[in-house]
């Protein structure tokens, strides 16, 4: 009997790096959004532009979960 | 479909009744962190979740056409009443850790019923036990442990990178990443679960030559597949809702986030590798790291030991039924419709027994269950009034 242990370790890497990807990127864009609403408590014109950048900044993060969800699907569907 | 015998007929219900305990033994995995949060209101959870079980059966089928080529060597002489009696063996398993609240694998169920179906019938050149120790035994301990293992880390992330943050808008985020979560989790299950039944009746109709061998799953056996795991899935399992909600550790949204992304990566890369791994195993290992990465850190290890223990007996269990029915299966007629009789008067008790406690909707959440798995069948008196209140 013959274990893939090459098999074993490399699902196990790539589970454990996809999953603390995308909670990593999840919880940066919740942050984002949070910095975004201080910086509009503010209500200065650089405030202003700081929420504008940390919405950019959670769209990102966000996209980067949705492209991962998406890549899954794909994973599944293609199979 | 030219011509199918009774015995066909009869098999292929007995498949979808499977599906139909395996979506309700397993709506848990998916939405009992959601649920137990607060995300998602119970009935929502189960809908939610049923109809994307019923999506994800559209999804693919190569687990379907790898399911039982690979355990079971399909040339071996594989009867119709062999793959009923696994199936029987499969449900009733199903059914009992269902009513003790046991978050156990239908996957492993229906591996085992199909064993000890298969070992009775034919003999122990009809199993390939390498395959069985390479593809199904080491992924059940492995990818629990993985899933564990990364839920804990993606916690301890998600709470470290947010703790500078607004409280509501956390709350607000996390809970719409936990129902994201869950619901990739249910798609997931829809895919992997569902073809699993699509395998067993494809594999009966191969057998009784109705369809070419390596033939795909024709439309109607995806859809009723499908079907029948969305139905179960939407009655709840709400007895394995509550042990894996409330009885392993206290959830919060992160933690659910985590868990729910945790498993659906490992299911998913898990699956693209063929391992026949368990959405159970690696869910529920996914909580216990989520719970041990919390902010408490509190995992009730009594349960989850338990919970272990009917893990490591469902595969024997489940073989041990499947193998005393194929006895009984292989007399005839008489022995494959006496043994439909036990299935279904097994299956009627069980539900019985039951009502007498029941957990449902409006009670999934309502008490802190520590031991759930301990409770005696026969309601205590003190319980059965906390039932009730």
């Amino acid at each position: 009997m013959k274990i893939n242990w090459a098999a074993l370790g490399s699902t196990f890497g790539v589970s454990l790096l996809i999953t603390l990807g995308v909670v990593a990127a999840f919880s940066f864009g919740i942050s984002s959004l949070s910095r975004r609403e201080t910086a509009l408590a503010g209500g200065t014109a650089a405030g202003r532009g700081g929420a504008a950048v940390s919405t950019a900044v959670a769209v990102v993060c966000f996209g980067a979960c949705a492209a991962a969800v998406g890549y899954g699907l794909y994973l599944i569907a293609g199979a | 479909m030219e011509h199918i015998t009774f015995l066909v007929t009869v098999v292929i219900i007995t498949a979808l009744a499977f599906d139909f305990t395996n979506g309700f033994h397993d709506t848990a995995n998916a939405m009992a962190t959601s649920i137990a949060t607060g995300a998602l209101r119970p009935k929502v959870a189960v809908a939610i979740s049923g109809v994307l079980n019923l999506a994800g059966a559209f999804l693919s089928v190569a687990v379907a056409k790898t399911i039982s080529g690979g355990i079971i060597d399909e040339k071996a002489g594989i009867k119709p009443q062999v793959i009923f009696a696994a199936l029987i063996g499969a449900i009733l398993w199903n059914l009992v850790t269902w009513l003790r609240g046991i978050p156990s694998s239908s996957s492993h169920a229906l591996y085992g019923g199909l064993i000890g179906a298969t070992l009775v019938a034919v003999g122990m050149h009809g199993v390939h036990f390498n395959i069985v120790v390479t593809k199904i035994l080491i992924p059940a301990v492995a990818s629990p442990i993985v899933a564990g293992v990364a839920a804990w880390g993606a916690t301890r992330l998600a709470y470290r990178i947010t703790r500078k943050g607004d409280e509501k808008v956390n709350a607000k985020g996390f809970t719409a990443g936990q129902i994201a979560s869950a619901s990739l989790v249910s798609l997931a299950h829809g895919t992997n679960d569902a073809q699993k039944t699509m395998g067993i009746i494809t594999l009966t109709l191969v057998t009784s030559g109705v369809l070419a061998p390596g033939s795909n799953p024709p439309t109607w056996v995806i859809l009723s597949s499908g079907v029948a795991i969305a139905a179960g899935t939407y009655l709840g399992g709400w007895r394995i809702i509550r042990t894996l909600g409330r009885g392993i550790t206290e959830i919060a949204a992160p933690q659910g986030l985590a868990a729910q992304t945790a498993s659906a990566a490992v299911i998913l890369t898990s699956s693209h590798m063929g391992f026949g791994l368990s959405t159970t195993h690696v869910c529920s290992g996914g909580i216990m790291g989520a719970g041990k990465g919390g902010p408490t850190g509190q995992v009730n290890w009594s349960t989850a030991r338990r919970m272990t223990y009917a893990w490591g007996l469902t595969l024997p269990a489940a073989a041990a039924l499947g193998g005393i029915g194929t006895m009984l299966a292989d007399q005839g007629s008489w022995g494959v419709g006496a043994l439909a009789l036990i299935g279904i008067g097994v299956s009627g008790w069980i539900y019985l027994i039951s009502r007498r406690r029941p957990i449902d909707a409006t009670n999934v959440v309502a008490e802190p269950t520590v031991d759930v798995l301990s409770a005696p069948l026969e309601p205590a008196p003190a319980s059965a009034a906390t039932a009730a209140a």
